[in-house]
Order: C-alpha cells, then sequence, then structure tokens
C-alpha cells in the first residue's frame, strides 16, 4: 500500500494552472524525486500534498488520510521541509525545536531528548547557544530539516534539501535522507538538481509546466529515453581480430585501436559471455565497464520530446 | 489504515502555544519594548503632572469641576496609549510573518485555523494591555499620593471594561487586515479603516466624560463588545491558509470580478425566464433567513412606532380623517401627485432610500440599512397609535392611506433589506474558502439580482398604486364620497 497516494491532482490559481493531472504513489521506504525547472508545479504540488493547499480538483491520500477533510491529520503525520527555512531569527534552536514539538503535542521531555539527538545528528549542538539569525544559511536548512524530523513524520516532503548548502553539508543532508528512508518512511524530494536527484531517487517524476512528463527509476528512465546501457570494453591488444568473438545480439557504437563501445538490453547475461569468448579465445582484457549516461540527458530528451509532442512517459 | 496524528487537543492550548511564542519574542524586540516601557511609566507620571497641575490652575479660578473632570479622562488615555501599540502588533501578525518567510512552516503545522488565529490575536493583546493595566496602576498611585484621588470602582471598571475592550477590537480588526494582506505595508496603509473610526471614538468618549455623562460608558463598552465579536468572526471566516501563502501581489483583477459578478448574476440561466425563474427558486430561498429577520424588524419597526404615541401624543383634533374629501384629491393634483410625474417623484424617493439603506448596509454589516427600512413602519406604526389615541379607527386609516400601495411596497422592503443584509454580513458569513473580495462579488451579485428582478419593478408598481389607486380609495372610505 503506498503511503503517498495521489490521484489527477489539479490546482488552479485564477485561471493559472499551476499543477495539472498529477497522479504520485510512494510506498513506505521508497523516495521519489520529484525533478523540474522553476515554476514547474513542485512545490505547489508539495503544498498540497501538506493540505496547505486545496486542490482544485482530484485527490489524494497520505498515510490514509485525505488531504482534503482530514487536513489536521494529515499535517501531523507530515514532516514539511520548506522551499525557505522560515526559522524564527531572535530564537535559540531548542526553544524553536521546543515550540514546534508542543504544536505537534509531543511532551515536553520527549521534545528535549530529541532535541538533543537530532541537534547532535546534524552537528548542530554547538551552536545551540546561538540565535537561529546568526546561523550560516547551511545551518538554518538542517536546523529546518530537524524541525521537520521532530515528530518524527512517517512522510517527509522536502523541498529543495540543500539548497543553500556548502558541499559537505549538502553531503550530509543527502545521507541523512537515505538513513531517513529505513525507518519505513516515504520521502518525496523536491528538486531541480539532476545529481542529487539521482543520488537519492529510487524513482525520478520529472515535472514540467504542472504535468507529470516522465516518472520511473533512474535506470530505466535513461533506458527508456536515451537507450539501452553502453558497454565499453578495453584489450590489451587491438581489437581488429576481437570483434568475431564478440556473442551475438550486442549492437557496436564506435570503436578504436584497443577499444569497442557496444549497447545491449542485457548487459548481466552479455557481458560474461563476452569476457568468456574473449577468454577463451586468448584475447587479453584490461577492463569492461558501463558508459555513464548522465540523467541531464535523460532530462533533455524528456523536454524535447514534451515540446515536441507533449507525450507522457510512465513507468507505473 | 490511517497512522496516528497527534495535535495540540483544546483550541485555547493550541492558541496559547502560538501566542506564548509571539510574547516572548516581542519582548526580544526593543522597537516594541521602548514604547510599552515608556508608555507605561513615564507617560503615567507626565498625566500625574498636568492633572495636579490642571486641578491647582482651575482650582484657582473657582472652576473645580474641570479638574475633577479631566482626572478620570487622563486616566482613559493613560489607558489608551499603550493600547495603541497593539494595532501595530496585529497588523504585523501575519503580513509580517508573511514577509519573513515564517508563515508556511507554521501552516503545515496540525494548528487549526481558530488555534492560529486566536493565538495571534492573544499575542497582539497581551503585552499592550498588561503595559495599559501596568500604566493606569502606576497614574492611580500617584494621584493618590499628590492629590490623594481615588477613582469611583464603577469609573475604574468602566476604564478597564473600555481599554480593554478598544484594544480588542483594534486588534480584531487589524488581524483581519494582516491576514487579508500580503505585505505589512499594504496592512499599514488599510489600518486607517481602524484608526480613523477609533480616533472619533476616543474624541466622543472624551466629550461624554467631560460632560459627566459616565453611564452613556456602558453602551459604548457593549457596543464595543458586539463589534470585537463580529470582526473575531468575521477574521475566522476569512481565515484562510491558501490565500495567506498562494496570494503574491494585491492586485485589483477588475476583468476577473467582473466576470465573477456576471456569472453569479445570470446564476446559471440561458434566457431571461430561466433567469426570472432562479430568482424566485434559487435566490429567494438563499436569503430566506435575512427575509425573516427583515420581517420581524419591520414588523418591530411598526409596533415601537405604535407604542410610542403614547409617549409622545400630538394634538387629537389634528386628526380629521373624514377631512380627505374631494378636495383633498385636489390639492394633490396641484402638487402633481395624481399624475405620471407623481410616480416619477415617489419612485425616485424610494430608490434613493434604497441606495442609502444599501450604502449604509454594506458598511455596517446591515445593522443601518435596517435601522433606516424600519423608519416608515415606525412612523406609520405612529400615526396608527395617535388615531387610536384621538378616537379615530387605525384600521380605517391603514386600510385607506397605507394599505392599496403598502401591498406591494412592504414586501419591496423586506425584500430589499434582506438583499443589503446578505450583502453587509457577507465578510462574516463568507463559504469556508472563500476570499473577501470572492464572497461579497457573489452577494452583490445576489443583491443586483433581487434589486432588479423583485424590488424595482415592486416600487414602479407601488409607486403608480400609490399615486393613481392609494387617494382615491382614501377619499372613498374615508370620507364616502
Amino acid at each position: 500500500m503506498s503511503s503517498i497516494e495521489a490521484k489527477s491532482l489539479c490546482k488552479m490559481f485564477g485561471t493559472f494552472t499551476a499543477v495539472d493531472d498529477v497522479s504520485l504513489h510512494v510506498k513506505p521506504g521508497e523516495i521519489l524525486a520529484l525533478l523540474g525547472p522553476n515554476g514547474a508545479g513542485k512545490t505547489t504540488t508539495i503544498r498540497m500534498l501538506a493540505s496547505i493547499l486545496k486542490p482544485t480538483s482530484g485527490s489524494a491520500k497520505i498515510a490514509g488520510y485525505d488531504i482534503a477533510h482530514d487536513q489536521v491529520a494529515v499535517r501531523s503525520v507530515v514532516g514539511l521541509l520548506t522551499e525557505q527555512h522560515g526559522l524564527y531569527t531572535r530564537m535559540r534552536a531548542a526553544e524553536y525545536l521546543d515550540f514546534f514539538g508542543s504544536v505537534y503535542g509531543i511532551d515536553s521531555s520527549t521534545i528535549q531528548q530529541r532535541t538533543r539527538t537530532l541537534l547532535g545528528e546534524y552537528k548542530l549542538l554547538e551552536s545551540a547557544e546561538l540565535r537561529l539569525g546568526q546561523y550560516s544559511k547551511g545551518m538554518r536548512q538542517k536546523l529546518a530539516l530537524v524541525r521537520a524530523l521532530l515528530h518524527e513524520p512517517q512522510i517527509l516532503l522536502l523541498d529543495e534539501p540543500t539548497s543553500a548548502m556548502d558541499p559537505e553539508s549538502a553531503h550530509h543532508v543527502r545521507s541523512s535522507i537515505v538513513e531517513l528512508r529505513s525507518a519505513d518512511r516515504a520521502i518525496i524530494v523536491c528538486t531541480h538538481n539532476l545529481f542529487e536527484a539521482e543520488a537519492l531517487a529510487d524513482r525520478i517524476a520529472i515535472i514540467r509546466r504542472g504535468k507529470i512528463i516522465a516518472n520511473d527509476s533512474p535506470d530505466d528512465l535513461k533506458r527508456k529515453m536515451v537507450g539501452d546501457p553502453v558497454m565499453e570494453l578495453r584489450l590489451a591488444c587491438s581489437v581488429d581480430g576481437a570483434l568475431k568473438h564478440l556473442p551475438e545480439g550486442i549492437v557496436e557504437i564506435a570503436s578504436g585501436v584497443n577499444w569497442v563501445r557496444y549497447s545491449t538490453s542485457q548487459p548481466e547475461v552479455i557481458n560474461p559471455k563476452t569476457l568468456s569468448s574473449l577468454a577463451n579465445a586468448g584475447i587479453p582484457v584490461v577492463t569492461l565497464s558501463r558508459v555513464e549516461r548522465s540523467l541531464e540527458e535523460v532530462y533533455l530528451q524528456v523536454v524535447r520530446e514534451d515540446d515536441s509532442q507533449e507525450g507522457v512517459v510512465d513507468g507505473r | 489504515m490511517a497512522a496516528e496524528a497527534s495535535t495540540p487537543t483544546t483550541l485555547f492550548s493550541g492558541a496559547w502555544i502560538v501566542a506564548r511564542r509571539e510574547i516572548r519574542d516581542q519582548f526580544r524586540d526593543w522597537r516594541v519594548l521602548a514604547p510599552i516601557l515608556l508608555l507605561t511609566l513615564f507617560f503615567p507620571l507626565l498625566m500625574n503632572f498636568t492633572a495636579s497641575q490642571a486641578v491647582d490652575f482651575v482650582g484657582r479660578y473657582g472652576a473645580p469641576i474641570i479638574g475633577e473632570r479631566l482626572i478620570p479622562f487622563l486616566l482613559m488615555v493613560v489607558g489608551f496609549f499603550p493600547i495603541s501599540i497593539s494595532i501595530v502588533i496585529a497588523l504585523e501578525s501575519f503580513a509580517g510573518e508573511r514577509e519573513r518567510q515564517t508563515l508556511e512552516p507554521l501552516l503545515a503545522t496540525p494548528l487549526s485555523d481558530g488555534q492560529l488565529y486566536l493565538g495571534k490575536t492573544a499575542a497582539s493583546l497581551v503585552p499592550p494591555l498588561a503595559a495599559a493595566y501596568l500604566g493606569i496602576t502606576v497614574y492611580l498611585i500617584g494621584l493618590l499620593v499628590k492629590v490623594q484621588w481615588v477613582p469611583s470602582a464603577q469609573l475604574l471598571i468602566q476604564i478597564l471594561s473600555l481599554t480593554t475592550i478598544q484594544a480588542m477590537v483594534m486588534v480584531s480588526g487589524a488581524v483581519v487586515i494582516s491576514s487579508l494582506t500580503t505585505s505589512v505595508r499594504a496592512a499599514n496603509l488599510l489600518a486607517s479603516f481602524i484608526i480613523i473610526p477609533v480616533a472619533m471614538l476616543i474624541m466622543g468618549e472624551s466629550m461624554i466624560m467631560f460632560w459627566g455623562l459616565y453611564h452613556i460608558l456602558w453602551w459604548i463598552v457593549l457596543a464595543l463588545m458586539l463589534i470585537a465579536i463580529v470582526l473575531t468572526r468575521m477574521g475566522l471566516r476569512l481565515f484562510n491558509r491558501e490565500e495567506l501563502l498562494a496570494r503574491e501581489l494585491d492586485v485589483l483583477d477588475l476583468r476577473g470580478t467582473g466576470r465573477r459578478f456576471w456569472s453569479s448574476f445570470l446564476s446559471g440561466a440561458r434566457n431571461p425566464l430561466e433567469w426570472y425563474g432562479g430568482l424566485f427558486s434559487k435566490s429567494l430561498k438563499r436569503i430566506r433567513f435575512p427575509i425573516l429577520i427583515t420581517s420581524a424588524i419591520l414588523l418591530t419597526g411598526f409596533f415601537v412606532g405604535y407604542k410610542q404615541a403614547d409617549v409622545f401624543r400630538l394634538p387629537t383634533e389634528i386628526f380629521d380623517v373624514n377631512a380627505l374629501d374631494k378636495d383633498w384629491l385636489e390639492i394633490l393634483r396641484e402638487f402633481g401627485m395624481l399624475t405620471p410625474s407623481g410616480v416619477v417623484k415617489i419612485l425616485w424617493a424610494n430608490i434613493r432610500a434604497f441606495i442609502l439603506a444599501t450604502i449604509l448596509g454594506i458598511f455596517t454589516f446591515g445593522v443601518l440599512a435596517e435601522i433606516l427600512l424600519m423608519a416608515p413602519l415606525m412612523i406609520t406604526g405612529y400615526f396608527a397609535g395617535s388615531l387610536t389615541q384621538a378616537g379615530q379607527g387605525a384600521f380605517q386609516y391603514i386600510t385607506a392611506l397605507v394599505l392599496p400601495h403598502a401591498i406591494l411596497e412592504v414586501p419591496a422592503a423586506i425584500l430589499a433589506g434582506a438583499a443589503i443584509l446578505q450583502l453587509g454580513m457577507a465578510a462574516i458569513s463568507l463559504p469556508k474558502g472563500s476570499s473577501l473580495g470572492e464572497g461579497w462579488t457573489t452577494s452583490l451579485a445576489e443583491w443586483a439580482r433581487i434589486s432588479i428582478g423583485i424590488v424595482l419593478p415592486l416600487l414602479i408598481a407601488a409607486a403608480f398604486l400609490e399615486v393613481f389607486l392609494t387617494p382615491r380609495i382614501a377619499v372613498w372610505l374615508l370620507s364616502g364620497s
């Protein structure tokens, strides 16, 4: 059963359609990256799922609660990291978390205990005595994430979680997000950062002009959008005599003096065959590796296709 | 299966969590603290000095009464000055959080709209009120020491009540404004809608206090209490997370408003016949409660007028309804009343009254409109009562001089009053989730439908009857000729 289940969500502001027929399913323990440019409708989708905005049409259930009818319940099981950190700058971390903990109905001893643990985990304990206005951008973002985690929500909606962070903090937060999945949390990460989407997500939904135009695992998206995986074989000798020993079913893409690139839909079958065939022929292999295709290629391909036909690729 | 959700249990516990944080935050801001301290400690002492100097001065010229009236007046001023800060805090409540981008995390919590709204209201009220009470205490202690003046218990309760309720009115109004605007600047600009009436109120209270009519202050307290309740309800109805978060600009969308008005005005009708059918099947149904209220108010007006005839008696000899003969018709004709121009005159008078009632009703939640429409019924009742006093038949009088046209005019007044009441109450009876603009435009369209479709035709017909039928029936019934 999905923790997040959205069906045909639409949101209009006057005559402007911000979100158009968005359907999403996120299972417990799964991370979905909602990838799209600024103004694509990511934040509006997240706000609807957090029961802050009411959908114009469509429906969604969050941990079993309807976003339109059980708004208070939805908000209490969702941890939302907003795009802007939204900290009260005159407060200190513990006081700030105490306020939000009380709002979620958590008793004060539990708040204190979780505050200590989370601040420690996110390396904010040393700055606990500072006013939040004195925090750096990265520290503010981390504290905002702590705020979102304080009530141990089953659902996490993270809007640009590493947007203001230095590389080290961003790496730390990404690792934390991956760890958060282990407690059977369903997580949606909104981002326009392709690297982040690929690093974090089990599935990526590309959103553009309010519509989901692709939704699949990163590997499947790549396969669908830019073809089968490409392998690169490097030999200790010339490839001329070696090509005839390559198994059937591979498509040669390019070759050099001592290397060849081929694509295959079944690398797990074809690659062992290739190695064994070359070994039997006494041809020394230096490396057989996968040529990484960037998500950027996929993204640009999806956008191009959307521009030309406005088609939807959905792997579900 | 749904996961377990946890939230603050009661309305007030949640509201208090919000208020407590804000109050703490305010006490960390020197811009809030400095004026509060100044007005709490320095200003009452200054007023003490002013009061003792004034008492001495007027005492020398044999006018101690001015001093006697000045001391309670300054007591009110000492209480009022600190609460004037509450308006600044309240205006900042939602608009400021929005500007600082701290609102979204708060709106994403399980706090209900009521908890957020009341929390913000309480946070704006508590520090200025505490400062006001402290200021009053300092002032009174100073007076006791300097001129040995102690207020009566009634005066003290009156001033404390006035201070409290004035703060509540200002804060509830300012929180409404703050929740409807996108910036503190816009909220400040709109604050004149609160500041100007409150300034006028303070001037009125000052005159009442110098006049020594202290009992009137109780009525002011009562009226302000009602206004505070209405404003709080209005704020709760208008509170809209979506509007607070999603609205980016305070722009006037005239085209969008026009479209909404026209769509509500047509109410899905494709031709005039359907439109008229919808008027009776939909619009009248929608205003059935305002119709009941207005009917009750107009009926009450008639009976109040009737009873007033006992109090304000007219000489009986002026009532000779039998004097209404054909000569009377001639007099009416000379004034152009038995001609089509008479119809226009009467119709125009009624339309003017209707427009005036609408304008007054918009700004007073419909209250002044109902009072205005009640006035002719009170006068009619008063004359009916006076006729009864004079031994003339009130029933005969009403049947002859009023009923022929009132049979259409009174329903027109009831429907007009109901439509205005609906329009005036639009801000406090919005469907949840509608914005003020949306709700008001829809109510204005409903008012226009009823006015054009029913009230105006009834008034035209009533004017014809009043000019051409009523005088003849009156002469026929009352003089028998």
